[in-house]
């Protein structure tokens, strides 16, 4: 019993030693460059399928294999320091999420490029020279390779804070997480320091990937597994803060290896939910601080919105025309895309709610979406509800998690909130993922499907159009409307706003309410057109879905949510059947996207 | 020369209206003249990306099969063309593949389906648009009792079957606490729920004593090894696969889990799952699976010829599964008039066809819609540095399934 | 009439004594200045009265009520219009929706969802505008204007809550100095038509001196002299710190 404890707890050292290794290095990158690198789950990944080239290709041995291990973090780091000068130099001054979205897309392209090099196939490493054994603890044995990398952990964590300590380098950037203003001051140096940064950030990353291989298959799903534990542990250590990773490390990994024997079920959501209260009470994590001149990155001008031109109402009520025309022409299959793309652009115009207007930072939208279909689809499985009734639940069961949710979301702002977001949106994913009695798990929910007279393609595209179209154009409506004026005046200057009586946190926070009842509505429709629902609904790539409609139309317009869901979605249509490459080409479009249209299609259009 | 280049254009005129539009009925002289020898068009959904080691070795078994059936002259002149999809272990996005297939491909049948969770959804889809659904492996017994429809017959002998054939050689075994670890899914749910089940009603002094199911694809193999030590089992049921089974049986070895324990596990004996473990796979496992290199009879033989000689490496299972299915399919293509669904589901009803085991007819049954294909049950060994299995024999699937009749009575009224 | 009286102010930033026990009053109607050199507290005190901070100490009361602590919104409520010294306002919002914002604020008429803001009563927002002298840009958005020009936009805001007390911070900075007596003039005669106090800052000294009707004079916090501006201009201590300034100005 002793043993197994203790064992238990070592194994939980164990993963808080990997986790503290990516960690680090996401962290040191914050801190410095201010830069949420969603790419360096990827580093990690790329350091795993390095780290199993070089050890199946090295002779055996003490030496080949360590220093395998040594060469993936070193390559790593320069893959690293390749995309910081090509792309993250760029984008330095870029509002958050375009950052986040910029490194997502990177993200896109190291997933194909390693399906491409090492093919589909889960490798299975050789396992470290001498440490194939285990030793005794009690009674219960532990794997001596483990206790390796407990000590590694460790070793490294007393390095860095030498580094951090000691050196000019180190100095540099502590100063520069301490307060952003006086990286500037550091003119030349700057460059320097944020390639070096990033170099010592993505190698820590591939370090923790190759030192993976010895324990556990490599695969091309710990990119994105162990970002998002990643993200936990940055957060709830603080933004920026090296002992507050190790710390969040610690507890995660103990949480982790504890949990699986009180709540085995519900390992995942446990996770978010420390993330989620820990933002709550510390919005700056365990050991984080207030950002200094963090202000200036919100500073952002936005420009004025207008009421569609004469023509632009001509343009707008001929397509609506044509819209509402089509159904009678069109083949099934393109109205089941266009029923999507309705659905889209619901989706998108309340994403673009928030986020334009609203000047709030949303990466976990796809929650309200996602709890839409699933309040939707609960009340047909369990209540055998009718879909009329169904669909009114919706918005109902979105909006009052949106109300719910974004009363701590509104409080925070920047990074903060969109981590907080995340978060919340990957509760709602792991209790539907997880909760298998209720939500049916993987499984989803099937026979959400819509009565006789809704069946035929052709009523399921009116249905759509008028329910997203008139969704969307309540929204517009409000935007233009007092209400919405309120949102984008305490968007320019909560100081003023504050100073006429406007209650900013209330606007915000009725604001996310009903962009998320909204978004329900969408995912409503969307569950009886198709007839299910899954978790998927609401993981993190529907999210960033939405934030790509908004930003390839163009977050500053009121169309830009438009076009960019028929953009997007007709784009996405079109790659999924053209190539298998097709995140590759997403995320490539993705960071182009960032770095020469960052107005979206919309702004294109517009007077320069 | 002129005269070619017309009817070339007309060729492409009506391929593109049969595809594209709804104008066709308007249109429809060219098309049917067409329809003589215009292929018959398979959508074939699966986790091609995400599921790797069981649907490489499939989709090439796949293209062998059809490649050699149309190479025969196809059904009746015309030949099979396949549209694969990958659905990436995602139930959505194969909903939506299914979709665009049957509306925008027109594909007169969909087949596929690893995942159990997916075959679910295929399986409801399927009903939902009175299409015919073809499932290849997805394991879960929903797919054609407590949630079978009209429209979805399985091929792979289910995960009843399989725990049933490993139950009879677990109620050999003298242990009494056991333990159980699976992926958290349907597949891994209800393989559970029946192993339980059948082994308490065979043996009912049998306790469980600890269960882990850690989710699909994303095991913390060292907690959950951990974890199942900690309650000191006699016996272990595994029901974990692929990337999951490589990271717990690494693990477990290194702890000591396996020692002294009597493990059963589903489908382990595959040697799409024992390849990756190398020398490390384990030992003396009780397994349902795949011997490939020992099985001896001519219409193996042939098949694993052909197999070998175009893809230059031995069958998995997911090859026979792949190219049963085709098979089975071709079978039922042979004997309807046309492609409509009515008629192709009354020809699955009770379809007969020689699968590449070499072990005698299948059947389809009429009542349930799920074949009778067998499985190898034996133990797992390691020789020349690679696991595969001994002792082991064929379980022939009819003598592990409840008779028709009870089966038609868990299937929904309708 | 007295409108705001002000006990014994305190306010400190870590160990700046900002304001250190300012005590005062004014009365509805009056124009009383604030004049210190930079950093002596008077946006500190503007920021205690408007409920942008929390006083450590003291009493704000405005027309017989306590307002010490309450947030901006709620000081607003009270009838109590302010001008930043760095300039706030709705920058991508036209000029007039600025204040047809602060209109339909003062209305509480904020949550309405339909009707667009532009067409919420133009012309009663127009008319500010005509006052202050910004009609004529009525339809630019803030975030394009002349600095001066956002100082008449803040009036104008600050106007539309039908104010019994004014708080203008340098309400003249960035304007040419014939425009400052002009702003200034106006709004000493809306103060007095309306009976609106008015408490400000200002470092012209013209424009004090010809305005207010009684000045006080802060230097590192505290209050150094108060009273009309003849006494005020005559205090010996007065000219002592505050002559430096103002050939700066
Ligand atoms: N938010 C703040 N944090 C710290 N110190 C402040 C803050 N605001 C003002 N101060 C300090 O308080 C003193 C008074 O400032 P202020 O009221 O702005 O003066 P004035 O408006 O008279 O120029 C100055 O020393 C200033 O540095
Ligand atoms: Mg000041």
């Amino acid at each position: 019993m002793l043993g197994n404890l203790a064992v238990q707890a070592l194994s939980g050292l164990a993963s808080a030693a990997s986790l503290f290794l990516v960690a680090a290095g996401l962290t040191v990158i914050f801190g410095v460059t201010r830069i949420v690198n969603f790419a360096h789950g990827s580093f990690y990944m790329l350091g795993a399928y390095l780290g199993w080239t070089l050890a199946t290709n090295l002779p055996r041995g003490h030496v080949p294999f360590w220093g395998g291990v040594v060469l993936a973090a070193v390559i790593v780091g320069l893959v690293g320091v390749v995309v910081e000068l090509l792309l993250l130099r760029r984008i330095y001054k870029a509002p958050e999420l375009f950052q986040l979205l910029a490194t997502f897309g990177v993200v896109l392209v190291v997933q194909d490029a390693a399906l491409w090099i090492w093919g589909p196939q889960d490798l299975l490493g050789p396992r470290a020279p001498g440490l194939r054994g285990a030793v005794y603890i009690f009674d219960s044995r532990f794997p001596l390779y483990d206790l390796v990398l407990i000590g590694i952990g460790i070793a490294v964590f007393l390095l860095l804070w030498l580094l951090f300590q000691r050196t000019r380098f180190g100095i540099l950037v502590r100063a520069a997480t301490a307060d952003r203003e006086m990286v500037g001051a550091l003119g030349v140096n700057q460059r320097l320091l944020f390639t070096g940064v990033f170099f010592l950030g993505s190698a820590l990353a591939g370090l923790a990937g190759a030192l993976q291989v010895p324990r556990e298959s490599v695969n091309l799903q710990m990119d994105l597994a162990i970002i998002a534990e990643a993200f936990v542990v940055v957060v709830v250590g603080g933004l920026g803060s090296l002992p507050g990773a190790a710390l969040a490390a610690l507890l995660l990994g103990q949480m982790q290896a504890f949990g699986i024997l009180v709540f085995p079920q519900i390992t995942l959501v446990l996770v978010f939910l420390v993330m989620a209260a820990v933002l709550v009470v510390r919005p700056y994590g365990l050991l984080g601080r207030a950002p200094a001149g963090h202000a200036a990155s919100l500073h952002i001008v936005e420009p004025p919105i207008a009421p569609l031109s004469p023509r632009g109402r001509l343009v707008a009520a001929v397509a609506l025309g044509l819209a509402m025309l089509a159904p009678l022409v069109l083949a099934d299959y393109a109205l089941v895309v266009m029923t999507e793309i309705c659905v889209a652009i619901l989706f998108a115009a309340t994403l673009h709610f928030i986020m334009g207007p609203g000047g709030m930072a949303s990466f976990g939208h796809a929650a309200y979406f996602g709890i839409g279909a699933y309040g939707a689809a609960l009340l047909v499985k369990h209540l055998a509800a009718p879909m009329e009734l169904s669909l009114l639940a919706a918005p109902f069961a979105a909006g009052i998690a949106g109300l719910a949710f974004g009363w701590f979301c509104v409080r925070l702002s920047g990074v903060y909130a969109a981590m907080l977001t995340m978060a919340f949106a990957q509760i709602a994913w792991s209790t539907a993922f997880q909760w298998v009695a209720f939500t049916g798990g993987d499984n989803g929910i099937l026979g959400v499907w819509p009565p006789a007279w809704a069946v035929p393609k052709p009523v399921q595209a009116w249905g759509a159009l008028v329910l997203c179209l008139g969704g969307a154009f309540l929204l517009r409506r409000m935007i233009f409307a007092p209400f919405g004026a309120a949102l984008r005046a305490q968007r320019d200057s909560v100081l003023r706003a504050e100073a006429i009586g406007i209650d900013t946190m209330r606007t915000r926070w009725f604001a996310f309410a009903i962009a998320a009842a909204f978004a329900g509505l969408a995912g409503g429709l969307f569950a009886f057109t198709k007839g299910s629902v899954f978790p998927t609904y609401m993981n993190i790539s529907r999210s960033t879905d939405g934030l790509l409609m908004v930003l390839l139309g163009g977050v500053q317009t009121v169309t830009g949510p438009i076009i960019g869901a028929i953009a997007y979605t007709g784009l996405h249509e079109q790659l999924l059947r053209l190539t298998d490459l097709w995140r590759a080409v997403l995320g490539a479009i993705i960071i182009a996207l960032v770095l020469f249209f960052p107005r979206g299609l919309a702004g294109l259009g517009a007077k320069q | 020369m002129q005269l070619h280049g017309a009817s070339n254009q007309e060729g492409r005129f009506s391929m593109i209206v049969t595809r594209r539009t709804a104008l066709a009925a308007g249109l429809a002289v060219p098309a049917i003249a067409q329809a003589q020898n215009d292929p018959i068009r398979i959508g074939e959904i699966n986790s091609y990306t995400a599921q790797p080691a069981f649907l490489v070795p499939y989709r090439n078994a796949w293209t062998l099969a059809v490649d050699t059936i149309n190479a025969q002259g196809g059904i009746n002149g015309r030949p099979l063309a396949t549209i694969f999809r990958d659905d990436a272990g995602k139930p959505e996005d194969a909903v939506r593949h299914a979709g665009e297939l049957i509306n925008n491909e027109r594909v007169a049948l969909i087949s596929g389906a690893f995942l159990s969770n997916i075959g679910l959804a295929l399986g409801d889809f399927a009903n939902q648009n009175k299409k015919l659904f073809v499932a290849s492996e997805a394991l879960t017994d929903a797919l054609v009792w407590s949630r079978g429809n009209r429209y979805t017959f399985r091929l792979r002998c289910s995960t009843y079957m399989q725990a049933a054939m490993l139950v009879e050689e677990a109620a050999k075994l003298p242990a009494k606490r056991w333990a159980v670890v699976a992926p958290n899914y349907e597949y891994g749910q209800s393989a559970v729920r029946w192993f339980k089940e059948m082994l308490t009603r065979a043996k009912p002094d049998v306790q469980f004593v600890a269960e882990q199911f850690p989710a699909l694809g994303r095991i913390d193999a060292g907690a959950t090894v951990q974890a199942l030590a900690a309650a000191n089992p006699e016996a272990i049921f595994n029901v974990t696969f692929g990337a999951d089974l490589t990271n717990f049986v690494r693990q477990g070895n290194t702890r000591g889990l396996f020692e002294r324990r009597a493990v059963v596990s589903m489908l382990t004996g595959e040697p799409e799952y024992l390849e990756p473990l190398g020398d490390e796979a384990p030992e003396g496992w009780i397994v349902t699976g795949y011997p490939v290199e020992q099985i001896n009879n001519p219409t193996h033989n042939a098949f694993r010829d052909a197999y070998r000689a175009k893809y230059r490496e031995l069958p998995k299972l997911g090859s026979v599964v792949a190219y049963d299915t085709v098979l089975a399919i071709a079978a039922m293509l042979r004997k309807v008039p046309s492609l409509e669904t009515e008629a192709m589901v009354e020809a699955m009803r009770g379809l007969k066809f020689n699968g590449v085991f070499g072990q005698g007819e299948s059947e389809f049954r009429a009542a349930d819609h799920q074949s009778t294909m067998g499985a190898y049950v034996g133990r797992t060994v390691v020789r020349g540095g690679k696991g595969t299995m001994a002792d082991w024999r064929f379980a022939d699937g009819r003598a592990y399934l409840p008779s028709e009749d009870a089966a038609r009575a868990m299937r929904p009224a309708g | 009439m007295t409108l705001l009286v002000v006990e014994n102010l305190a306010k400190s930033f870590g160990g700046v004594h900002a304001v250190q026990g300012v005590s005062f009053s004014l009365a509805a109607g009056e124009l009383l200045a604030l004049i210190g050199p930079n950093g002596a507290g008077k946006s500190t005190c503007f920021n205690m009265l408007n409920g942008q901070l929390r006083p450590d100490q003291g009493r704000v009361v405005l027309a017989g009520q306590e307002i010490t602590g309450k947030p901006p919104r709620q000081v607003w409520r009270m009838g109590v219009g302010r001008t930043f010294q760095i300039t706030a306002t709705f920058a991508s919002l036209p000029v007039i929706e600025n204040v047809q914002l602060a209109l339909l604020s003062h209305r509480r008429r904020i949550l309405r969802f339909w009707k667009p803001l532009a067409a919420e009563d133009p012309a009663e927002a127009l008319a500010l505008l005509e006052r202050v002298g910004m009609a004529d840009q009525a339809q630019r958005p803030c975030g394009v204007l002349a600095y001066g020009d956002l100082k008449r936009v803040e009036l104008a805001i600050a106007l539309a809550n039908a104010p019994r007390l004014l708080l203008m911070d340098e309400p003249t900075a960035g304007m040419a100095p014939a425009e400052r007596v002009a702003l200034m003039a106006l709004t000493a005669r809306i103060a007095r038509e309306s009976g609106i106090g008015v408490l400000f800052t200002e470092h012209d000294m013209d424009v004090v001196f010809t305005h207010a009707d009684r000045i006080m004079v802060l230097e590192r916090g505290r209050l150094l002299a108060e009273g009309a501006p003849e006494a005020v201009r005559a205090d010996p201590r007065v000219r002592e710190v505050y002559l430096g300034h103002e050939g700066t100005h």
